[in-house]
């Protein structure tokens, strides 16, 4: 019993003296600026200096968290035990936000650096007039592939040469019901944005005759796997194969003929924010042409900022596996939101061709 | 030792404890799988589980953790015989009880660099003269590394019953003329049951709701009902589907526990007694 009321003295007084000195930590970076806010992105979506630019610009201390997918993202911000300000979702989530009122809308008297994006991105059927969201980047989804690891002349013009015998157990696929199943989709000629029962049902079957080719079906070690050789190809987002070309130099990137997938992220502004102000001058900040430029560069995707393109490297800017130019974009797809029902039977789907891989 | 009256006040941590978080999660699992998404009450859930998607993912989650289970056990039993049998018996046993205070993606991960095509695995295969395979993705990994990391909780069971075994019952054995091999059916291997009952309890059942290593290790080419309940909780957000999903793994759980429940009072099945 001594020994018990001994350990727990000892517990008590060292909880206690970690209690203050995290106190004493947080005092000294809560600086006098206006507060902090909290930026909710996906990982390895941003230069970490440019928030420490941030932070010494304007005295707003970032609280920095990251998420892996745009539903996981949402249920965090619907549930509520974390306050964010900035978040980064996709096109097709931020309609879906809209709808359930989870967004604050932007006053872009407070954004002037949005003169710098490109028209283009602004003003899209999922957010009109750029009421809740403003651009941040955007990509495709396409192929990546390793040539020095594949026979000789092997391309990807087509999503159907995923299914080459030759390429039998090297293809990894991204663990994502709407990009698998749409890649199903879009190699039969159907819009990656069907809803049809037939449709989706003839893309699973096709897909489980893949099955001998796939390796895996796994989501950011994806990119390590291609960069360190362990498979050759891979479907994928254009920004995670530009990610694996900046250390394998080896590595091609390919978006079919057939279409394929075109997405934007935007940055928003949850209604549960706390620091609004703090909100629009950090999306203000990240607009800011050297700053998105230097974004870009460490990031890998395409930015919709014109004025950045015009600082960064042309050869990155001309390369048209990256920013594919406008007449190209013409046979890619957005998605659109498909609601809740929908977005189940793609996973069901998804579920199916995992569970009836051919082997 | 103490007044009886008294007790009471000492449970009510432990009751708090139970209400809070044993009775209110299953509660609250059980009511939302009577819920659509759209929140209908509804028993379609249920149906949709009785579909072959999901019978089958139920089906291939008990072949998997029965795998893993069996293999346990295999290495397990020996494994802990010996320890009974060695000088420093403390010593050995922490050596194995630490690699369990590791995390276990951290662990996950290093098998994705020590399987890879490159690592050490296939470096030994390659001295050996059997080439490179393909070892990380398969089948085969997945039982590995789940083994690997549900080992210390099968030894330490099996290790105390086999322990507390008083030596006098296995000289009396041998004294009446049994072989090894009888004494270890009749007397050892009856009388430390109890202790592979706790351990395939302490194994099987996490096993059956895997769902980080089958992505990892196994690449998605193994899908279990942890798989499942994941993706409809964080991709699908139909928690009720998911709710349904744990309801009937609940109810595994409790029949598991049923089959390799303790009729006797053996003392030495708790896997927390060290």
């Amino acid at each position: 019993m001594k020994d018990i009321i001994r350990i727990s003295i000892v517990l008590l007084a060292v909880s206690g003296l970690l209690l203050y000195a995290v106190s004493l930590l947080e005092r000294s970076s809560a600086t006098t600026g206006s507060g902090t806010i909290s930026v909710f992105n996906w990982g390895e979506y941003i230069d970490p200096e440019l928030i420490e630019q941030f932070e010494e610009e304007t005295n707003i201390q970032v609280v920095y968290e990251t998420f892996a997918s745009n539903e996981a993202m949402m249920t965090k911000i619907e549930q509520g035990g974390t306050s964010y300000d900035v978040a980064m979702p996709s096109e097709y989530a931020i309609e879906k936000m809209k709808e359930s009122d989870m967004l604050l809308p932007i006053d872009h008297s407070k954004i002037p650096n949005l003169e710098n994006i490109d028209p283009y991105f602004l003003d899209l059927p999922f957010d009109p007039g750029n009421e809740y969201s403003i651009p941040y980047f955007w990509g495709t989804v396409g192929i990546a592939f390793n040539p020095t690891l594949l026979e000789d002349g092997q391309t990807f013009e087509s999503w159907d040469d995923l299914w080459d015998p030759a390429l039998s157990q090297e293809v990894v696929l991204v663990d994502s019901a709407r990009e698998v199943i749409g890649m199903g989709l879009n190699s039969l000629g159907y819009s990656l944005n069907s809803t049809d029962m037939d449709k989706l049902r003839e893309a699973t079957e096709k897909l489980k005759t893949l099955g001998p080719n796939v390796k895996a079906i796994i989501g950011d070690e994806i990119v390590e796997m291609m960069r360190r050789e362990e498979a050759a190809v891979a479907l994928t987002w254009s920004g995670q194969a530009a990610d694996m070309m900046w250390i394998n130099e080896d590595i091609d990137f390919s978006v079919p003929q057939e279409g394929s997938n075109l997405w934007f992220d935007n940055m928003i502004i949850p209604a549960t924010a706390t620091n609004v102000e703090g909100a629009h001058a950090f999306i203000n900040f990240m607009l800011d042409a050297e700053v998105a430029a230097q974004n870009a560069d460490y990031v890998g995707y395409s930015t919709p900022n014109e004025a950045a393109t015009e600082l960064m490297d042309p050869e990155v800017i001309e390369d048209e596996r990256f920013y594919p130019p406008e007449e190209l974009r013409g046979r890619l797809e957005v998605y659109e939101n498909l609601g809740l029902e929908m977005l189940g039977v793609y996973n069901e789907f998804f579920l199916e061709f995992k569970m009836d891989m051919e082997n | 030792m103490e007044n009886s009256s008294k007790r009471p006040i000492y449970l009510l941590p432990y009751y708090l404890w139970i209400a809070l978080f044993v009775i209110t999660p299953i509660a609250l699992v059980a009511y939302f799988s009577f819920f659509d998404l759209s929140g209908n009450l509804t028993l379609e859930n249920y149906r949709n589980f009785f579909t072959s998607v999901y019978l089958r993912m139920t089906l291939s989650s008990f072949w998997y953790a029965f795998l893993i289970t069996l293999f346990s056990i295999l290495i397990a039993y020996p494994t802990a015989y010996l320890l009974t049998k060695t000088k420093h018996k403390q010593l050995w046993l922490l050596l194995i009880i630490i690699p369990s205070w590791i995390n276990l993606l951290l662990k996950t991960y290093a098998f994705i660099g020590i399987f890879g095509l490159y690592g050490p695995a296939n470096q030994f295969l390659e001295f050996l003269g059997i080439g490179q395979q393909q070892i990380l993705f398969t089948d085969f990994s997945f039982v590995f590394v789940s083994v690997y990391i549900f080992i210390p909780f099968m030894i330490l069971p099996i290790f105390n019953s086999l322990d507390k075994l008083n030596p006098a019952l296995i000289d009396a054995s041998r004294d009446l003329g049994a072989s090894s091999w009888t004494t270890f059916r009749r007397i050892i291997f009856p009388l430390a049951i109890g202790g592979v009952k706790s351990g395939v309890q302490a194994v099987f059942i996490p096993a059956l709701s895997l769902f980080m290593i089958t992505r990892l290790i196994a690449g998605n080419k193994v899908i279990t009902l942890g798989t499942a309940i994941e993706q409809q909780f964080l991709v699908t957000q139909n928690w009720g589907m998911g709710s349904t999903i744990a309801v009937f793994l609940i109810l595994f759980m409790f029949i598991i526990m049923m089959l390799t429940g303790q009729r006797d009072k053996g003392g030495t099945t708790n896997v927390k007694t060290k």
